[in-house]
Formats: C-alpha cells, sequence, structure tokens
C-alpha cells in the first residue's frame, strides 16, 4: 500500500517513519499527541494481554507442570510432559490423522472451490443464485452441519445409503466403518466450507485485468486456450493464499469430528487437537495437555514457515 | 455523505459483476451449455442436503422412519417444530446466542477500530512492537489457548457465566490488522483540518475516520458475528448450565438425546440455520465484498 506523497516528502521522511506513516510530512505535521494514540490501544491492550498473552503464558508454564483439573498441588516436572508426548503412540497416531484429514480434504477444498468460481465467473446468469447456493453452508453452526450429515449418513434410512441401495450396493457404515469414516467427514467438511475459498478465488476473478483475455482471444485463442494460458496462470497467487490458509484450517479440524464421531471408530478419526481435549478434560492432565498442544503448535509454526518459503519462490 | 456513499458503492461493484467475463466461454453454444449444466449440478449437490432437511423436517416421525429414497414419504406436518418450541431449550438458547454473538460483535467492533486508529494514527513509543506482537498473534490457534483460559476462567470464579463465553473471544488481532491497514489508506487532510480547528482526537475518530470506514467496519462486524454464532469448541467448554449455552452447544448436548428423532433434529437444525442465512441475505453483496477487499474473514 504505497501512499503518494508530495515532492520532498521522502527526504523528510526520518528514519522512524514508515511508508504508511508518510504523505503528509511535506508540509506542516499535524498529528496525534503520542500519548492519545496510547489511549486508544489501550483497551485491545487490556484484553489482549488478560485473555491472549496470560493464556499463551500460563500454558507454557502449564507444560512444564504436572497441573491438573483436581484440586491437588502442582509441581515443576521440567520437560517431562514434552517427553512423554513425543513417546506417546496416541500422540503420532492422533496427529496421523489430523495429517491424513489435511491431505485429503485440503486439495477438493480447493479444487473444487476453483471450480465453482471460474463456474459462476463465467458469465451465465443468476449469479446471486450461485453463489447463495456454494456459500450458504458457510454460514452454518458446526452442529448445524453435523445434525444434517449425521441423518444423511445415517445406516439404514439416510440419503446415502438408500442412493446407493438403488443400484443395489451398500450399505455403507458412513460414520462406523474404520477405513470410511475420515473420508466421510472430509466429504461434510468439503460441502460446509468450500463457500468461503470460492469467494476468495471469486474476488480474484473479478478482479483480474480483463486485457489479456481479451488480446488473446483477438488473436483467436480459444475458452480453453485462454483458461490454461491466461485465467490459471493469474490466478496464482491467490491459489497460494487460498491453499495456505485451507492447510492451516484443516490442521485444526475439532469441531465436527468430536460431535459426529467423538473420534472413533477406535481412534481412526481423532485428530491432535481431540486428544488434547481429552487428556486436558476427561483425563483431568492439563499440564500434559498443554504441552501436546505447544508440540503440535510446533508443527503448525513449521508447516506455515515452510509453506510461505515456498510460495515466495514461486513468486 | 450521501454523494461519497454513492462513490464508494459505485466503487465496491466491479462493472462486470453480475455479467461475469463473458470471454470465458467464448461465444460458442457448446461451452455455454456444458458449463451451465456442470453449474447446476454442483449446485444441485450443494442444495441437496438443504432440501432432503426440510422435507424431512416437515415430516411426522413416523414416515421419517419409513424406508424410500423420496424425502416425502407421508403428509406435510409442522408438528416436529411445534415439538421443539414447546420443549422451550431452543428459543433460550437461540435467545443466549444472539445475546452473546451480539456482545461479542459491539465489544469487538469498538476495541478493534480504536486500537486499529491507535496503530495507524499514534506516535506512542513502542507502538512498532505492540504491532508486531498484534501480527504474530494471528498465527495462533485459538485451541491452543483453551486449556489456559479455561483455568483462567477458574480462578477468576467465571465459569459458567455469560462473561466467560463472551471475553475471550472479543480478542481479533487479524480484525485490529485490518482495520488498521484500511485507516492507513485514508487521506489524512481532513483530520488535520478538523485538528486545526480544535476539535479532540476522539471527535476526529467518530466524526471523520469512522463514516469513512462503515464499508469495512460493518464487514468486520459481520465476520465476527458469524463467528461468534458459530463457535462451538470455547462456549462448550466454558458452559455446563443448559440455561446458558448457545445453539451450537445446545443442540450438540441433545443430539444423543433424539438422535433418532430425525423429524425433530432436523426442524431444529433447520431453526438455527434460519438467522444467518438471513443476515447472508441481508448483506450479500457486503459479505462478498469484505472478502475480496480484506481477503479474510474468519476469526
Amino acid at each position: 500500500m504505497t501512499t503518494t506523497a508530495p515532492l520532498g516528502a521522502e527526504a523528510q521522511t526520518g528514519p522512524d517513519a514508515s511508508p504508511t506513516d508518510g504523505g503528509r510530512r511535506a508540509g506542516r505535521r499535524i498529528r496525534m499527541n503520542s500519548g492519545t494514540g496510547l489511549v486508544f490501544v489501550l483497551p485491545f491492550l487490556l484484553v489482549f494481554g488478560l485473555f491472549l498473552v496470560w493464556p499463551v503464558v500460563q500454558g507454557l508454564w502449564m507444560s512444564f507442570t504436572d497441573s491438573s483439573l483436581s484440586l491437588r498441588e502442582t509441581s515443576f516436572v521440567g520437560f517431562d510432559n514434552y517427553a512423554e508426548a513425543l513417546g506417546d503412540p496416541d500422540v503420532w497416531s492422533s496427529l496421523g490423522n489430523t495429517v491424513f484429514f489435511t491431505a485429503i480434504s485440503s486439495v477438493p477444498l480447493v479444487l473444487i472451490a476453483l471450480a465453482m468460481a471460474l463456474l459462476v465467473h463465467s458469465g451465465l446468469a443468476g449469479q446471486w443464485a450461485w453463489r447463495l447456493a456454494f456459500f450458504a453452508p458457510y454460514l452454518l453452526p458446526v452442529t448445524v452441519v453435523t445434525l444434517i450429515w449425521t441423518w444423511l449418513y445415517q445406516p439404514d434410512l439416510g440419503l446415502a445409503n438408500q442412493f446407493l441401495d438403488t443400484f443395489g450396493v451398500g450399505p455403507v457404515g458412513w460414520l462406523s466403518d474404520e477405513a470410511v469414516a475420515m473420508w466421510s467427514i472430509a466429504g461434510l467438511t468439503v460441502w460446509w466450507t468450500v463457500g468461503f475459498n470460492f469467494l476468495l478465488y471469486l474476488a480474484a476473478l473479478q478482479s483480474l485485468p480483463s486485457t489479456y483475455d481479451e488480446a488473446a482471444a483477438l488473436d483467436g485463442a480459444g475458452a480453453w486456450r485462454r483458461l490454461w494460458s491466461i485465467t490459471l496462470p493469474q490466478l496464482g497467487r491467490t491459489t497460494a493464499l487460498v491453499a495456505m490458509l485451507q492447510i492451516l484450517a484443516s490442521l485444526k479440524v475439532f469441531d465436527q469430528i468430536y460431535i459426529l464421531t467423538k473420534g472413533g471408530p477406535n481412534g481412526s478419526t481423532r485428530p491432535i487437537l481431540e486428544y488434547v481435549y481429552d487428556v486436558g478434560f476427561t483425563g483431568y492432565r492439563l499440564g500434559y495437555a498443554s504441552a501436546i498442544s505447544y508440540l503440535f503448535f510446533a508443527v503448525v509454526i513449521v508447516v506455515s514457515l515452510v509453506q510461505l518459503r515456498l510460495f515466495r519462490q514461486e513468486d | 455523505m450521501s454523494a461519497t456513499a454513492t462513490t464508494v458503492r459505485a466503487r465496491r461493484r466491479p462493472p462486470n459483476e453480475t455479467v461475469g467475463s463473458p470471454l470465458l466461454l467464448g461465444h460458442g453454444r457448446l461451452p455455454r451449455v456444458l458449463a451451465g449444466t456442470a453449474l447446476a449440478v454442483l449446485a444441485a449437490l450443494w442444495l441437496l442436503p438443504f432440501l432432503w432437511a426440510i422435507a424431512t423436517s416437515l415430516q411426522s416421525e413416523q414416515d421419517v422412519a419409513t424406508p424410500g429414497l423420496s424425502p416425502i414419504k407421508g403428509a406435510f406436518t409442522t408438528q416436529a417444530y411445534e415439538q421443539i418450541l414447546e420443549r422451550g431449550n431452543v428459543p433460550v438458547w437461540a435467545f443466549n446466542s444472539f445475546l452473546i454473538a451480539g456482545l461479542v460483535t459491539l465489544i469487538t467492533v469498538v476495541v478493534s477500530t480504536l486500537a486499529a486508529y491507535g496503530f495507524s494514527r499514534g506516535t506512542f513509543r513502542g507502538r512498532r512492537a505492540l504491532l508486531a506482537v498484534t501480527v504474530a498473534a494471528i498465527l495462533i490457534p485459538p485451541q491452543l489457548l483453551v486449556v489456559p483460559l479455561f483455568e483462567q476462567m477458574l480462578l477468576f470464579n467465571m465459569v459458567d457465566t455469560y462473561a466467560a463465553v463472551i471475553l475471550p473471544q472479543v480478542v481479533a488481532p487479524m480484525m485490529v490488522f485490518i482495520l488498521k491497514r484500511f485507516f492507513d489508506g485514508i487521506p489524512r487532510e481532513l483530520e488535520e483540518a478538523a485538528r486545526i480547528d480544535g476539535a479532540s482526537e476522539f471527535r476526529v475518530f467518530l466524526s471523520i475516520v469512522l463514516p469513512l470506514s462503515r464499508p469495512i467496519v460493518s464487514a468486520v462486524a459481520i465476520f465476527v458475528f458469524i463467528g461468534a454464532w458459530n463457535n462451538f469448541m470455547w462456549p462448550f467448554i466454558v458452559t455446563n448450565d443448559p440455561d446458558l449455552m448457545t445453539l451450537p452447544v445446545g443442540l450438540a448436548t441433545v443430539k444423543d438425546a433424539y438422535g433418532v428423532q430425525y423429524a425433530q433434529s432436523m426442524a431444529s437444525a433447520l431453526l438455527a440455520a434460519l438467522p444467518l442465512i438471513v443476515v447472508f441475505l441481508l448483506f450479500q453483496r457486503r459479505i462478498v465484498n469484505s472478502v475480496a477487499t480484506t481477503g479474510l474473514g474468519g476469526s
């Protein structure tokens, strides 16, 4: 975001000025008193400190203790929790489930969103209705989504199995078969959240300059050709953004799985965040739960950094 | 003001928004038919669960339990809706959801716009460091905070109160960041003129900056509201009293209780979905545009 600074503004920009501060420096500076700015920020700093910084620090401290929900005294245990977590097969299996879910949900969530946006943008009538159809599920609370899909996935009367039955196939244990359950959850998640990615793509498409497209059309390039050689390459940055946000969101999966399967059957759908919840609130081991959360946070940070690296290289 | 509003609206609606890019399909007939079919199939797939749920909610429980692919197996009845409303939980939870999401939105918007203005225009010491910490906090998954936040609520003796559900949700570093970037782009001349005339900083913020920022502020408000309305994990953990539960939490706790009564569970799902669908219909353009301008909506 570059501001249009008047001539000579640069020369007067002190070492302290950020680009966004520039602009009006050339003339007289009539600015806020330094104390006033802080007053505006103060309420935010208060809630930020209380409900974000405090729990982050508190959680980190707890991860080095045997803190629990029972009223027993807690003591410092050093890196014991972390060592235990690294050797805990449940940590690894739930982390594996999380990664598997992220893999099978992110790809369709990006590709289907792209297809939807391209189709809606292609100039067919009824924009408003298509947008509502694809985005509406994103507005639903998780419980509503799971209520509807529990019914669709219902073994005897559900739509999914009754539909298969007309072809003489099935019944499938959508949520009770270990090999199928995670795919069912991914399907629900795609239906539920693809609308947000769809809107990101649609917005990107609408802001693309049409000049290249027009030039190529004049040169006789067909629709497919222009899609592959012009539109899709221009969406590269958006795809990077959508993919990155999607992977981070998928890694944090918890709500729909917890409500639908409680991690079952046989732990096959339990994501790492549910294991944290189980350990902390069912097993009462808050210290150990904190250690697992922080290990997971480290994974999230590493994934973010790797993605930033990859996408920067592509640019 | 009305002149500004018109220009803003005109600028925010790209000329090709309603027609899309006709070039993408060329002038042939076949690509149009193919694209139209693909679009219709996808939209039908996305609407199918809604339609199936609506049809189920309008049947009696006995009819729902009859096998058959058609969702309409017997006479239509609003019995399921009546039973839910009679039981009284859903209206209480809907009230809680409105109260909680409304207060979260109000507090978040006030706190975040003030902070964004302070960060954008302020010159106080440590401004950059504080901003950097705020931006870094965007990366922290909220789930990481659940365990220590719960401990904190125990310490404050706030478990099972509205305050415990609301307060931790009002911290929105992402929204502060989005608003600050918007404020940064507003030219300073108007403010400076007002300051010369002796207007207080708060006055400048309230009567100059805020009116110019109405689109972004309402976009932030809408997304905070949707986020708070749909939030599950935190309200679920911090409330045990059924009278304090939000709709998502309440419905989850009774799901098992009437899991076999599909007409009722579909009716309650649709009742809970209704307010947000209405919000979307009312603010559709604003929601779509806000995703376009900020690139981000979720918390």
